[in-house]
């Protein structure tokens, strides 16, 4: 067990590697440097050329690639991902700074979301081809296939524009809060509420939820304690991944919505050439996504004893 | 079925666009700026006058483009990729699969965004995006089909007569792979659709003025206050379009499938 584990987390280390290396490449090859002129934005003054010079020595852009990338790595694994071009401060205090929202956002969505979509994927277990179960597939359809920034988008029409209801973007007020939370835990409803059912009409089948109907349980033991733990398995596949893209953030959510959040700066950064945020991002999501595969294999053992990771029977 | 006529309707619309709106996607009317929908512009028209339901057509072709022509390069890439790594196995399989590992470890939007600030937006690019990220998923499938079908004695039968790889491939262990390719394939095209429409709502698909339906969200959404039909029917046409090849594709899935 030891031994997988180590081995995955090798691995993980060894794909970062090469990733961080890809995406340093990549950033380097934008056409366009931090320094350069800008024309389009109104504060447009022409830095002279010596003033430029210093300016790339300082941030140690005029050293050769491989030199920039292992001081920028050695760095990082210290914690110091350098600072931002655009806002001149450390990478990582405008992360700590736009990470709370995401997470606020994220939290509150998935304490709405999976709790309802796992209850509504049951119950469309328990009573197939009812009224209840038709309704459930009609979520789950609407959310899993159309587009977050689609639903975002009408949600804001008709709660903001025609109802008048609630705000249509902005952070800070808890009216605001509602409309980007709401569209954001629909996506994570249809998610989870597709595969509980489908994992739950197969356990509500089993041999063993017979037995227990058959030994005189309720029914709600029968469903909560006998078919639900086993059903369960496949939803932690689903839940590790689903919970660090809710922590990390949405692109579409943040920037409809306007909140100050991670998701909406990346977009904000690749503007702005800001090498250092873009590439902090990326590498922290790859790891996060990296290490929640991780996590979700070992948690695979925990839940199921039969399955032991690594092939030690 | 209300699918698959949706489907078709989409790529008559696509077709046949210049006979349906001949005036052009770009056709500029000052005095008919910012007009509510009306039985002359039924979806109304945009700052610059332009008809919403022209574009909208327009749109199709850019949607349905990018969903046909990245499938099939995808296809292109992944099926033989595929098919190299379950058959010659070992070290080929070995590497071959890490550098899939390595591409999917960057989450897609992101390497989609990281390739178009490098190349900047644009239609090739944005086909050049789905190419890079599209195979991957081809290729895993292949190569699992591959590997079961590898094992079975008629493979076996072949190679014993001296029947050559290629043809194995091609004749023996291709027309099983099929069914799974194509549905794959098939639900490819809404994964497209979606994400050349997301790229083109965060402003970094293709140009304008060509009008892509997540363009013209990220264009009319400034004005979602006072003129939210602008982009409510760009919207309603992504997410009819998502629906109808999703379903689709699961039709297709249960149609090819034996077991059901």
């Amino acid at each position: 067990m030891a031994r997988y584990v180590l081995g995955r987390f090798f691995g993980i280390i060894g794909v970062l590697f090469i990733v961080s290396i890809m995406i340093f490449l990549m950033i380097h090859s934008i056409p366009g440097g931090p320094f350069d002129a800008m024309p389009t934005t109104s504060e447009f003054r022409e830095i002279p050329e010596h003033i430029r010079e210093k300016l790339m020595a300082k941030y140690g852009l005029d050293k050769p690639l491989y030199v920039q990338y292992f001081r920028y790595m050695w760095a990082a694994l210290r914690g110091d991902f350098g600072i931002s071009f655009r806002y001149g401060e450390p990478v990582t205090d405008f992360i700590s700074r736009s990470w709370p929202a995401t997470a606020q956002l994220g939290l509150s969505a998935m304490a709405i979301g999976i709790p309802i979509g796992i209850g509504l994927g049951i119950l469309a277990a328990l009573r197939p081809n009812t009224w209840l179960d038709y309704l459930t597939n009609v979520v789950v359809i609407t959310t899993f296939v159309t587009p977050v920034f689609v639903i975002a988008i009408m949600s804001i029409i008709i709660f903001a524009v025609v109802l008048r209801w609630l705000p249509s973007g902005g952070w800070g007020e808890p009216n605001q809060w509602i409309l980007p939370t709401a569209v954001y835990a629909l996506g994570q409803i249809g998610g989870m509420a597709r595969f509980t059912r489908s994992s739950m009409v197969d356990a509500m089948q089993a041999e063993y939820v017979r037995t227990a109907r058959a030994k005189g349980l309720r029914e709600r033991a029968v469903v909560m304690r006998h078919a639900f733990r086993a059903a369960s398995l496949p939803l932690i596949t689903l839940l590790g991944p689903m919970v660090v893209n809710l922590l990390l953030g949405s692109f579409f959510i943040e920037a409809i919505f306007r909140i100050p959040g991670i998701g909406g700066q990346i977009t904000l950064a690749l503007y702005n050439r800001d090498y250092p945020v873009i590439m902090a991002l990326i590498l922290l999501w790859t790891f996060a996504i990296a290490i929640a595969y991780l996590v979700t294999d070992l948690l695979y053992g925990v839940v199921d004893p039969r399955i032991r990771v690594g092939g030690t029977m | 079925m209300i699918s698959l006529s949706f489907v078709l309707l989409l790529i008559f619309l696509a077709l046949f666009a210049n006979v349906l709106a001949p005036e052009g996607y770009d056709f500029q009317q000052y005095d008919k700026t910012w007009l509510f929908p009306s039985l002359e512009h039924p979806m109304g028209t945009d700052p610059f006058g332009r008809d919403i339901l022209t574009r909208v057509i327009y749109g199709a072709r850019i949607s349905l483009a990018i969903g046909f022509i990245s499938n099939f390069i995808a296809l292109a890439i992944g099926l033989p990729y595929g098919a190299a790594a379950a058959w010659y196995g070992g070290a080929v399989d070995f590497v071959l699969i890490r550098i899939i590992e390595v591409i999917n470890s960057v989450p897609n939007l992101l390497l989609g965004i990281l390739i178009i600030s490098v190349l900047g937006p644009g239609f090739g690019n944005v086909l050049f995006v789905f190419a890079i990220t599209g195979w991957m998923g081809i290729a895993r499938l292949v190569r699992g089909q591959f590997l079961s079908l590898r094992e079975q004695d008629y493979v076996l039968a072949a190679t014993c007569i001296g029947v050559p790889d290629y043809r194995i491939i091609i004749r023996h262990l291709l027309p099983n792979t099929m069914s799974p390719i194509i549905v794959s394939v098939t639900l490819g095209i809404p994964g497209a659709i979606l994400g050349e429409s997301g790229l083109s709502f965060l402003g970094i698909g293709i140009s304008p003025p060509l009008p892509s339906w997540g363009r013209m969200l990220y264009d009319y959404l400034s004005a979602i206050q006072s003129h939210w039909y602008l982009a409510f029917f760009p919207g309603l046409m992504i997410a009819l379009a998502m629906y109808a090849f999703t379903l689709m594709g699961d039709g297709l899935q249960d149609a090819l499938d034996p077991t059901k």
